[in-house]
């Protein structure tokens, strides 16, 4: 089953604060979008040495969503887009597809 | 602890800007998408500690930690941990922090910045004068300058623009901070376990959960203080 992003994360940072959680859903609802749309066009140009930088971005941002999975996937397909091999473009376009969901479900 | 946050992501610069809030003596100065605009900003400001993203576009953290000159403490924060090992030849990088950087582990990371700076501060002090364990400590009372022997004081709690200081006989009311009376104190002897409180480490009475004992007064413990309390524990 495909894991769902949650903000377990956020509220652990955030010991309550709801103002730090509100200004930084809306700093990933910004940043997330270019970041996914900055490694499509990477990887439609074939540059695959600039889509691991982005891989390696949004990396993070999985790790902050709780997704533990997707961010192991993350850190495999970094390294071998580095070496050129993007075997697990399809399973990774699926998880930032479910990231993308939640970020307009939270909006 | 004057610190700046280093990183391209907005996102990794308002977490540790969050987690820098639960550290009390922690005050981030700034914060910068990229090496190049700290590294103008350290050429006219001083911080005591960078926290420092590895992977950033143009000047990387390793290209920073090569240009900066007479860098401060360094804390690198980053998603691998390749880099880990090589990060421990430099002696001014104090620790290694994986991002997403969980509350707990900033929190050991905090320690280890205190052990950092106390080490520095302790070589300072036998060139200055500062705190020593025997000495005294005057406050202002009604133009009166009052003698207090830090042995005697047990707490100082914070209250608005004022401070308290409990000791075996009296509690004082003095127009001060925390901050301020911090400095004056020998930091063997207390410490700062609430945003609230100082203690006298003597004379702690017992620990229980969150919470200290201090003759008849219970003094809480926030997170954030809990683990350097536990750390300085003589505990069997």
């Amino acid at each position: 089953m495909a894991e769902i992003p949650n903000l377990d994360y956020i509220k652990e940072i955030s010991g309550g604060n709801e103002e730090f959680e509100k200004k930084f859903l809306n700093i990933i609802q910004t940043e997330f979008p270019k970041e996914m749309n900055d490694y499509l066009d990477f990887l439609e140009s074939n540059d695959l040495e600039e889509s691991a930088k982005i891989v390696h971005k949004i990396k993070h941002k999985l790790g902050i969503l709780g997704l533990t999975g997707g961010y192991k996937l993350a850190i495999k397909y970094e390294e071998d887009l580095k070496y050129g091999n993007t075997n697990l473009r399809e399973e990774f376009q699926e998880i930032l597809a479910a990231v993308e969901e939640f970020i307009l479900k939270i909006a | 602890m004057r610190c700046i946050i280093v990183d391209d992501e907005a996102s990794a610069r308002a977490i540790v800007l969050e987690l820098c809030r639960t550290i009390p003596e922690m005050e981030v100065v700034s914060e910068f998408p990229n090496a190049l605009e700290a590294l103008k900003f350290l050429k006219h400001n001083q911080v005591d500690l960078i926290f420092l993203d590895i992977h950033m576009p143009k000047l990387t953290g390793v290209d920073f930690i090569e240009t900066v000159s007479n860098p401060p403490k360094i804390v690198l924060t980053t998603s691998d941990k390749e880099f880990a090992i090589e990060a421990y030849g430099y002696e001014f990088i104090v620790d290694y922090l994986v991002k997403p950087i969980s509350p707990e582990r900033f929190q050991k990371c905090a320690i280890k910045l205190r052990n950092a700076f106390r080490a520095i501060n302790s070589s300072d002090d036998d060139h200055q004068m500062g705190p020593g364990e025997d000495e005294d400590l005057y406050i202002n009372i009604d133009r009166r300058l009052i003698k207090l022997k830090f042995g005697d004081i047990q707490l100082i709690e914070a209250k608005g623009d004022y401070i308290e200081i409990q000791t075996k006989k009296e509690r004082y009311r003095v127009h001060s901070t925390l901050k301020k009376i911090k400095e004056k104190l020998p930091e063997s002897r207390f410490l700062q376990i609430h945003r609230s409180y100082i203690i006298n480490f003597a004379q702690i009475v017992d620990i229980q959960d969150n919470s200290v004992l201090i003759e008849r007064s219970v003094i809480p413990i926030s997170r954030s203080n809990r683990p350097e309390l536990m750390q300085r524990l003589n505990l069997l």
